[in-house]
Formats: C-alpha cells, structure tokens, sequence
C-alpha cells in the first residue's frame, strides 16, 4: 500500500464554490483525513467512494480524486446505501446539505441513521438554500428572512443533531467549516465509526447567509458560545476555561466553576460511547444563550450494521439452503414428468 | 338419473366468495392438482383491493378462475363451466360469466335474508333475478354441511367455517373426477410443522364434499379432462408471472456473474417478486425494502456502480416516484432493470386489476431526451425469459431497461416445462480490463464504435477512479454545458439504445399468412386471447406480437410492410398503435381497445378483428 498525502484526494477539476465559501475548508479537511484514515486501516485510494445529492456542497465528489457519484436531489443517502450494500468493502463517504439531507432527502436520510448503514455523512448545514440563490432551509432560524419568506419565516428549524439521535444514530459530530483540525479529527473519527456516522458542518454562505454562524466562529466570542467536547475530558468551556457543564439531578447546566459551589469535580467527563443517549441528546440540544454549542464527537457507539447484517444473513442462508444454482431453483417444490 | 362422465376438451371452473372464504387458495390448489395430472392450464385471480373488504357485498368478492384442458391453454377462459358462489354477493358478481350450460353450486346457508340484502337482491329468487335460473342449479348447504363433518373434531366453530372452502373443492373434484390425494398431500406439508391438527379435518371435510357430491344425485353429468397430449418431454411446473419474473432475474445474476441487488417498495400487484427474491439468499440475492419507491430505485443505482445486476420492482404510481431515477440511470449510463406490473390507472386507479396503460409512462415519461430500452412480458412463464433479456440488454448495454409486466401476468400462473441453464447464453457486461497507462485517466463516457456502448469500471479498481452523476459530461466524464457537446451526447444515447435492436431476434409471424390485407399485432399479456382468437378464426389471419418495445426488432418494418392494414389489440386507449403510427407513419393502423381492468375476452377479439378482415 503507498503512503497518500492530501494531494492524492485532489482532483484536477476547477473548484467552483465562491470565493469565501465554507465548503472550501471542509473539502480540505477531508482531503487531509483521508490519508490518515487510510494510513490507520490500511485503505487504498480505489475504495474510496463520494456520494452527493444536489447542492453547492453536492459538488464535492468532482474535486476528489476518487470514486465519485453526484446523484440527483436529496437522493444521496438511498445512493450510498446500494453502494455499501452491494459492495461493503467500499468505504462510501457521502455529501450532502441542509435542503438535500433535511427536506427533499430527509426521508432517506432518517431510515440510513435507523438502519445504521456504514456510510459517513458531511452535512453541510449553512441554513440557506444557496444553489438556487437564497431561499430558506429546513434549518435556517424561525422567522429568517429569505427571497421565499421576505416577512419572515414563520416555520421551526430542524436541529440536525436532535433528529440523528432521535433516530438512534451511533455517531453525531458537529462542527465549523474554519475547525479545520477538529474537523479532520471528526471525519478520521467517522471513519474508524462501524456504522452511520453523521457529520454536521455548519458552514458560512458569503453570499446568501453570511455570518449565519458568527457567533459561534467569531474568535471573540467563540469560546463562551461552543463547547468542544472531547472524549474522557471534563466538559469546561470560555475564554478563561472557568465555565463547565454539570448534571443537577434534572439537567444539564452551565456553571461558572469557583461559584455557587461547584468545583472542576462536578463537571461531567464526556462520553461519547456511553449507552446514554439521554445525555448525548441533551448535549446536542444545548444552545445560547444559556448553553455553549456542543462541537466535537458528540455520540459514537456500537451498534450492529446494516451492510453487515445483510451479508452475514446471505452467507447463513446459502451454507443452510439446498439450493445452489438456479437450476436447483428451477426444479425445487411441486414438479412432475413428462415422458 | 343415470349418471354419464363425458370427456371434455377444456373447461373452465370459477371459484368466487368472501375475500376471506379462501377463494384464492381454492383456485391454485385445483389449478396446482391439474398441472400434475398433466393438464394444460391457465389461471385468473380476480380479488379486490381490501383484504377483508366488507363481508356479503358485491365490492368485496374474490374470485378464481381456472382454465384446464387436454391441450395447451392459452387464457384462463372468458366463461365458466361451474360457477362455485360461497354466498349471494359471488353469486350476482359472477353470473354474467356463466356458459349457457354451466353449473351454479352455491351455499344455500348463505342465501338468507340479510345475505340476499346486503348483495342487492330485491327479490327471493336469485337466479330468476339474474337471469341463471336454466342454469344446472346446485343449492347445498355448505355451511350445515361443514359444521356437521367436523362437529367431533374438537376445531372451534369459527375455524371450522373457514374449512368450507375445501368441502366446496371436494365437490369439485368430484364433478371432474379429480384425486384427491394430491390435496391430501399439500395439506400435509403446509401444515406439518405450525398446525399439524389441522391436517386431518381438512382432509376430512375435503372427503365429506367430495363424497355428498357423489351422493346428491342432483349432479346429471361428471367431466374427465384427459393430460394434455403431445406435450413436449420434461419436468413440468407451475408457475406465476411474479415468480418466473424473479427466476429470470435471478437467472441473469448466475449468468453474469454478478450478485443480484433488488431495492423495492412493497405495492400490488408487483410484491411479489420482491417476496420471491427475499426466499432467494442462498443465490446471493439481496433485497433491501426501501423507505419509498424513490429509495428503491435510488439503492439500487447504487449498487449498480458497484457492480451488483440491479432491480427495482413496482407498479404504475410506484414508476411515477421513479421517474426522475430513471432519467439518473440513463444521464450515469448504468445496467438497471425497472419492473413495472402494471395496473389500472391513473393514480392509485384499479390496484388489483389489469392494464396496459403505462407503456408511453414506460417510454417517455422522464424529463429531457431520456430514450429507455423497453420489454414485455406476454405470459406468465415468459416472465422468466423476458426478465432475463431485460437483464441481458441492461448489462450488456449499459442501460436502464424497464420491463413491462401485468396483474394479470403477475398473478396469473401457467404450466411451464423447465429450462436448463446451460441453453441460456453468458451476459458479458463491458468491463474495463488491466489497468491504464501511467498518466493516462479513464475517459467513462467513451463509447464502443459499434455499439455506442461505454466501459463500466467498478469501484474498487485501481486507477479507474471517475465520477458519473445526472450533469452532462463529456467522453472524458468531464462536467460540460457545451452546446455541440450535449447534443452530441443526446444523439449518442438514443442511437445506444436503438442499436438494441442489432442483438434483438426477428419479429415473426405467429399465425398466418406472410403478406395480406391484414395483420393482428399485440404487446404483453394479451398473447394467449389474441393467439386463441386467431386460432379460432383459422390459418388466415396473420399476427404478430411485440416482446420488445424499444427498440422494436430490426424487421418491424419490412413485416409491416407485406400487410395491408393493422389492427393493433392492447388494454389501453391505443398507446402502442399511436407509437406504431409515429415511428411508421402511412400505414394504415387501426385500434381495438379495452380499458376496463379486466383481459381480452376471446370473444370480443375474434369479434373486432372479423370487423377488420
């Protein structure tokens, strides 16, 4: 197996996206992940496959140098589940956005988190329609105002976070398009993940949606408004590292360690492998201006897999089964002679 | 009454009741003794769309209809020779399809007051009412009958009713001399393992009907159907449409090597090829029952560019959640077989019942210039061969390929001499082969000279690495919005398919004189009424049936051109004769057409094409 380095995953296609775009930084994380991924499992570059949907993000598969499928809209996920099936060798990694995933697709994408089929899923989430210029998403803000609600949106946003867990996903992540290391920490993550792994990007639209994210990416701001949770270590966040996440018996709080008695001690350890997906669930709900936004590996667990169920049971069925070919097929049950 | 047992070419028996009388199940056991006796036959179910639609009324009867004969039997008969009515609604939606002689048996305990009513009768005598009373009338009460043959045998009441059934198909296999050992065996083995107490009584209660039937006395005549004969050699079965459609796709996965993929939605009446499929995993099929139809067409593209024989399965609105799908498999140019089982439409229309009206679904309705290679079924074995083809063409052709079946098809079930594998041809896919020079990519869209064909590298195969997607591209698989280019690749894709036509056998003739002033042509499942149509009107009539649509084999024309005019037959308002009238236009084809749900009946053909002749 050769070494690959960031360039192997480079295709020699123009990247399109506009200058400034959030996609930009997560495409670079993934062409820097996926040679370590590949160092740690010993992966060539030909098993790797890139799905997408339709989207500006859904262009990915054009700028890697891989097996790549740019489907049709919000089909994306039923895509890389043929794919995984029908070959499970094949390491599927999938884009896709926040309409393509959440509204056209979020059918699919909801029955590939149930049947934990082992495909990894950037969601690009910039609250934006941005290909077709500026209409609201499932996710953009209640009461956003887009070209298809000029008074205001007057619908909920999904939380990506709260629908993959409530599926009962075995891997949620979340992150920022400028997290460019946490990111790639967050896709090898995935990757190692046997099973659905859903990656939320919450990237920057220049054009339609800017500062969508500000608050949470702003350097000013950014360490009171996130929580980069990280497996085994205490759940502390703020500019000075005194605030931390505690269980009050009920929920989840925010404290300032130091105050009102509560020590580094009480603050929780973080478990992303933890059966408790209450905890896991609640971690991603969290947001301002009481709670910090959860980034990091939120939940990442064991679970068996679709692909592999369905190869197991096939390989079970044919030791067990009489019939080898289809001519024992053809004379199986109720046949009678002609002579 | 002196009692005489006649030999009779072919007769037809209709078993009619309840949705839950088991009807169903009466029908295919008689259907399934027959083909072994060595019968030839053809069957019909008819069934409502609810499972348990409401019980006694006229909307809610399920019926059977079973065609045997000494000879090949090409439909499952236009009218019946016995009518079995398990109550009054069967008996009112079934008496118009009584022969002039035909036996009625019906369940007297079943005509009561409020049977009668809930069956629309407005008067006391049923048959008067519908005209059957000349009819050979035989009134028994079943239901007393059944009770009274099981009372010792510890079954609670509720199940004993359900046996009826079998006392009515004793009484059966005693009108046409029918062993009933065969039953006696099926019994066993359906019920050895989870019901081993139900055994008995049924057998039992099967007995007792056959029995009471030859006691009565009210029975003038028994009827023996001798084996078919001049059958060719061989093992024998009997099979649906359904089953043989996923025998022959199961068929094309051994012949080319690949694993067979089927993404599916369950919808009527295409489930069961699914089903048949799911049976199947010691073949290495695999099923994935999707979220939606969209999804079963979209996973299964997928595994089709990784390399499995793909299959989606569905029926007329299931095809319309497709459609985008399909234009995918023909913009990435991916082997996929679409099965479409069609019925009566539009929308969620007639369910259960039979049609052929999305055959210009089946070619055109996709957006852009979106050519689909089209094939159809015209019995219910020819599934088998049919689903091969459409693999074979996929495969080989780097195409979608939709294969048209129908309810009546699906359902419907024929004796079926067994083919050995080692007489169907190897599918060679055009897979890519070694590996490419240094510095030299995979140019995907790169086609055969010959054929237009491209190159299918799988993923997984170092150094073919390239994307396909629904974007235009160029040879090169490069993103293009290139006028010249487009077109290019428009006029490409449609002469792919076209040149289908090259691998595709002759069209022939099959009734009839080579030239003349007319020419009978159909499509699908309307084979056996037009074939036993032509045959009743003699050797003069010339016919033709289509198993490919598109592209039609390369003879279409010249054929045509030794007739004088066409008159083309299809369950539709004219879809194929108009696409037979655009692609040869001048020639005079004409139309007869049925859009009721239900087949051909032989009679209505022999009819409209002496109108022509």
């Amino acid at each position: 197996m050769a070494t690959l380095t960031f360039k192997d995953f480079k295709s020699d296609q123009e990247v399109r996206w506009c200058p400034g775009c959030g996609d930009h930084a997560v495409l670079a994380a993934l062409q820097r992940a996926l040679p370590k991924v590949s160092q740690a499992l010993g992966y060539d570059k030909e098993r790797y496959v890139v799905v997408s949907g339709i989207g500006c993000s859904s262009r990915l598969p054009y700028y890697m140098d891989t097996y790549g499928f740019h489907s049709i809209h919000g089909r994306a996920t039923a895509v890389s589940t043929g794919i995984k099936v029908a070959n499970p060798w094949l390491t599927v990694w999938q884009a896709c956005g926040d309409g393509d995933a959440l509204a056209i697709g979020g059918n699919h994408f909801i029955h590939a988190i149930r049947r934990n089929i082992d495909i990894n899923i950037i969601l690009f989430n910039n609250q934006i329609y941005g290909l077709t210029k500026g209409q609201y998403s499932p996710t953009s803000k209640f009461g956003a105002i887009t070209k298809t609600s000029p008074y205001g949106t007057v619908e909920h946003p999904f939380n990506p976070g709260s629908l993959v867990l409530g599926a009962k996903g075995t891997f949620f992540a979340r992150s920022l398009d400028v997290e460019l290391k946490l990111n790639e920490e967050i896709m090898t993550a995935a990757a190692l993940h046997d099973g659905c792994s859903v990656m939320e990007m919450l990237t920057n639209c220049v054009i339609f949606n800017d500062g969508a994210h500000k608050n949470l990416s702003d350097p000013a701001v950014k360490a009171d408004h996130t929580i980069i949770l990280r497996q085994g270590e205490r759940m502390i966040f703020g500019k000075n590292r005194d605030r931390g996440l505690i269980y009050d018996g009920r929920k989840i709080r925010a404290v300032r360690i130091g105050e009102g008695g509560f020590t580094e001690e009480d603050v929780l350890i973080h478990d992303a492998h933890s059966d408790n997906i209450g905890i896991h669930m609640a971690l991603a709900d969290m947001k301002g201006p009481d709670y910090p936004v959860a980034l990091g590996v939120i939940r990442d667990v064991k679970d068996i897999t679709y692909d592999d169920g369905v190869r197991d049971q096939v390989k079970d069925v044919m030791t067990k089964s009489k019939i080898h070919s289809v001519d024992d097929l053809l004379h199986s049950g109720s046949t009678w002679e002609v002579e | 009454m002196q009692h005489k047992v006649i030999d009779a070419k072919d007769v037809v028996i209709r078993f009619a009741g309840d949705s839950g009388d088991g009807m169903q199940l009466t029908g295919s056991l008689f259907a399934d003794m027959s083909a072994i006796y060595g019968n030839g036959l053809s069957t019909f179910p008819d069934y409502p769309a609810e499972i348990r639609a409401p019980h006694g009324t006229v909307s809610g009867v399920s019926g059977f209809q079973v065609h045997i004969g000494s000879g090949k039997v090409n439909t499952p008969g236009d009218f019946c020779d016995l009518l079995v009515a398990m109550n009054p609604a069967a008996l009112k939606a079934n008496a118009k399809w009584c022969k002039r002689h035909a036996m009625i048996l019906v369940d007297e305990d079943a005509f009561d007051e409020a049977g009668m009513k809930k069956a629309g009768f407005v008067t006391e005598n049923p048959f008067t009412e519908l005209g059957v009373e000349d009819r050979t009338l035989i009134v028994s009460p079943i239901t007393t009958l059944t009770r009274e043959s099981l009372k010792d045998s510890g079954m609670d009441p509720k199940a004993i009713l359900k046996c009826k059934n079998m006392f009515t198909l004793g009484m059966a296999c005693y009108i046409y001399n029918r062993p009933l050992e065969y039953i006696y065996a099926y019994l066993e083995k359906k019920f050895a393992k989870k019901h081993p107490e139900v055994i008995e009584p049924n057998k039992k209660v099967l007995f007792d009907g056959f029995n009471y039937a030859a006691n009565i006395q009210v029975i003038p005549n028994t009827y023996t159907v001798a084996p078919a004969e001049h059958v060719q050699k061989g093992t024998y079965r009997n099979i649906t449409g359904n089953q043989a459609t996923a025998w022959g796709l199961l068929a094309a996965s051994e012949k080319s090597g690949l694993p067979l993929f089927c993404g599916s939605y369950p919808i009527t009446p295409a489930t069961a090829i699914l089903e048949e499929l799911a049976l199947h995993k010691s073949l290495g099929a695999k099923t994935l029952q999707a979220e939606d139809e969209i999804a079963g067409i979209c996973t299964a593209i997928g595994a089709s560019y990784a390399g499995n024989l793909a299959v989606t399965t569905t029926s007329g609105p299931g095809l319309s959640l497709k459609s985008e799908a399909m234009g995918l498999a023909v913009m990435a140019e991916l082997p996929l077989v679409v099965v479409d089982v069609q019925r009566g439409g539009p929308s969620t229309g007639l369910p259960t019942k039979t049609e052929q009206s999305d055959l210009n679904q089946a070619l055109y309705g996709r957006n852009g210039e979106c050519p689909m290679a089209v094939v159809a079924a015209h019995s219910p074995a020819h599934c088998f061969d049919a689903a091969f083809q459409a693999a074979k063409i996929a495969l080989e052709h780097m195409t979608p390929v939709l294969l048209l079946s129908e309810g009546f098809l699906g359902n419907g079930s024929e004796p079926w001499r067994i083919p050995a594998m080692k007489d169907y041809p190897e599918i060679k896919p055009p897979f890519v082969r070694g590996i490419l020079p240094e510095g030299e990519r995979f140019k995907p869209f790169e086609r055969d000279p010959e054929t237009l064909v491209r190159r299918w590298a799988l993923p997984g195969q170092r150094g073919f690495e390239h994307r396909v997607g629904g974007l235009e591209k160029t040879h090169a698989g490069v993103l293009s919005t290139d006028p010249a280019n487009h077109a290019l690749m428009v006029a490409e894709r449609a002469e792919k398919v076209a040149r289908i036509a090259r691998d595709l056998p002759a069209l022939e003739l099959q009734n009839g004189p080579d030239s003349g002033k007319l020419l009978v042509v159909g499509w699908g499942g309307t084979y056996g009424h037009i074939l036993s149509a032509v045959h009743e009107l003699g050797e003069g009539v010339s016919y033709v049936h289509f198993d490919y649509i598109n592209p039609l084999p390369a003879n279409t024309e010249e054929v045509f051109s030794r007739f004088g005019k066409i008159l083309v037959c299809e369950l539709n308002s004219g879809q194929f004769a108009d696409y037979l009238r655009a692609q040869f236009p001048g020639k005079d084809i004409r139309k007869f057409n049925k859009v009721q749900g239900q087949p051909f009946l032989v009679s209505e053909l022999v009819a409209a094409i002496q109108k022509e002749m």
